[in-house]
């Protein structure tokens, strides 16, 4: 892998290295390096793009690293990555995609995760997307992450698109068996003319499953943000999304929250905020001694910490 | 130390004009010296303590601060010349820590030791504060507490209080009256307390009462409390 290449993955997956454990790094549409453990598999897709990722019932603490930079001008990918947990494991799964982008057309990565997660599972799943390069090319992501989770299983999903991409179309759906558990946080920047729409649909089946979406965000400059939740509590559940957004400059941020009970034991809430930052909060800060800026960047970073 | 010259403020008043909220004060305060202003509520109380900080701007007179003038200086060259502002309200903030605030507010000078310091100081538990959020998940007490904590951090010569008792409990506003008189001990800062409470009032070394935009009276707590206590025996409303 060259420098740019490198860099991306840092920036997507912390790596500084090879990391430990199971492996499958893709790289301008090719495979960059893999590696499997006794207990995890990866098998390239033969009908398609893609691996599908198994993994063994039992198979604790370990890990699975799948990121993938692009960092040739004009690539377009769709890519399948199928996840078959076993039941009663406990992992942790680290994706991410980054793309550089120094010439004027666009690239594109479309992945499609479809998590099939066993009984009694703790996976938690670490998404961040990337991008960087001062071509005019745009640099465009728009992942799609199917959960089917087992009963009494638990998902947390961490996503993190904080710079550089220019447009991103992303469709979560998760389907919850009896006492399943899931746990979203997304953290959000836009910047410049960059738009982003995140559409989350939740179908809490099973008999005391709980679902927890929590999306805070910051829109700046003539960005636009779009977010999308719908639950769906189909037994005795409880469901609860919650938008945060600040918007700075002239940038546009819509939410919009659709809960369903079709059980009379399911129990919904959404919630959403979307405001500049509050004034009381800059002059806090600014008696501390920070100029208006100063105190800004740090209220930005911090609600995205 | 602090010079207030012929301060005034006014708002807009819709149809009625304009609004004198703060009159012609003429106000001095020593170095090393702890004042408490109070009066009755609108009297001008905390628009004094605004002003003094620059979250607002006065419409006439003059602000000087050991001898320069900030009337028109911002909060931030204010901040940096050596003044804190403890504000009634506590702000609260979404993914800002208390260790995050209390750096901020200690500048580069901290460290965790010294942040669990100002913490223990205004009767908090570092380790079970340190890592939270300032946010809806602390209490007013707590907000209040760590609030003055940031201004111990702070250490500068001129630190201003709005109404410090406002929503604390009575176990935390005995602590801090403790808080108060250790600050004025142990260092020469000067001490501006908005205040109510007479055991506040009973522990600075002058009183300025405040009311209707000016200054009633002035001296020290022996002459000014007798006065302010005559006739409030029945409603109890300057005692803690």
């Amino acid at each position: 892998m060259d420098e740019i290449q490198k860099m991306l993955l840092e920036q997507v997956a912390d790596l500084h290295e090879v990391p430990a454990g199971a492996y499958n790094i893709r790289a301008n549409g090719v495979s960059a390096g893999r590696a499997t453990t006794a207990n995890i598999d990866i098998v390239t897709k033969e009908d398609k793009q893609g691996i599908d990722i198994v993994i063994k019932p039992g198979t604790k603490k370990e890990s699975v690293h799948i990121p993938v930079v692009l960092s040739q001008s004009g690539l377009t990918e769709m890519v399948y990555n199928d996840f078959y947990i076993g039941d009663d494991c406990d992992i942790t799964i680290v994706a991410g995609c980054g793309i550089h982008n120094s010439g004027d057309e666009a690239s594109k990565h479309d992945g499609i995760h479809s998590f099939f997660i066993g009984k009694n599972c703790h996976v938690k799943y670490v998404e961040k997307h990337y991008g960087s390069g001062d071509g005019k090319g745009e640099r465009i992501m728009n992942p799609e992450t199917i959960i089917e989770m087992g009963e009494n299983s638990y998902f947390e999903l961490e996503t993190v698109q904080i710079k550089g991409v220019d447009s991103t179309d992303r469709a979560t759906t998760a389907t919850l068996a009896a006492g399943a558990k899931l746990v979203v946080t997304e953290k959000l920047m836009t910047h410049g003319k960059q738009s982003a729409k995140t559409a989350f649909t939740v179908d809490l089946n099973g008999e005391g499953s709980s679902a927890n979406i929590v999306s805070r965000s910051v829109a700046r400059d003539d960005s636009y943000q779009l977010f999308l939740s719908k639950i769906n509590g189909n037994n005795r559940c409880a469901g609860h999304s919650e938008c945060d957004g600040i918007i700075m400059d002239n940038a546009k941020i819509s939410a919009i929250p659709e809960i369903t009970a079709n059980c009379p034991d399911a129990e919904l809430i959404h919630e959403a905020a979307i405001g500049k930052i509050a004034g009381e909060q800059i002059t806090k800060l600014m008696t501390l001694g920070l100029t208006e800026e100063e105190a800004e960047s740090h209220i930005v970073n911090g609600f995205l910490k | 130390m602090l010079e207030l010259k012929n301060l005034c403020f006014q708002v807009e008043n819709g149809d009625l004009g304009h609004k004198e909220i703060i009159k012609n004060i003429n106000l001095t305060f020593d170095d090393h010296t702890f004042v408490a202003i109070t009066g009755p509520n609108g009297g001008g109380k905390s628009t004094l303590a605004k002003l003094i900080m620059g979250i607002e701007q006065p419409t006439s007179g003059q602000i000087l601060f050991n001898g320069t003038d900030i009337t028109h200086m911002n909060i931030t060259e204010r901040a940096k010349l050596g003044i804190s502002f403890a504000f009634q309200q506590p702000v609260r903030f979404k993914g800002i820590k208390v260790l995050d605030l209390l750096t901020l507010a200690a500048g580069d000078k901290t460290n965790f030791s010294s942040a669990c310091e100002y913490l223990s100081k205004v009767g908090l538990c570092a380790r079970d504060y340190i890592r939270r959020d300032i946010d809806g998940s602390l209490s007013g007490g707590e907000l209040k507490r760590i609030e003055i904590a940031t201004i111990i951090a702070r250490n500068t010569p001129l630190a201003v209080f709005d109404e410090p008792e406002a929503g604390i409990d009575l176990w935390s506003f005995n602590n801090l009256i403790k808080v108060f008189e250790e600050m004025h001990r142990s260092s020469d800062n000067s001490l501006i307390i908005i205040s109510h409470q007479e055991r506040i009032l009973n522990i600075a070394d002058e009183i300025v009462v405040l009311a209707e935009g000016t200054v009633k009276a002035r001296g020290r707590k022996d002459d000014i409390l007798p006065e302010l206590l005559k006739g409030t025996e029945g409603c109890k409303f300057y005692q803690a």
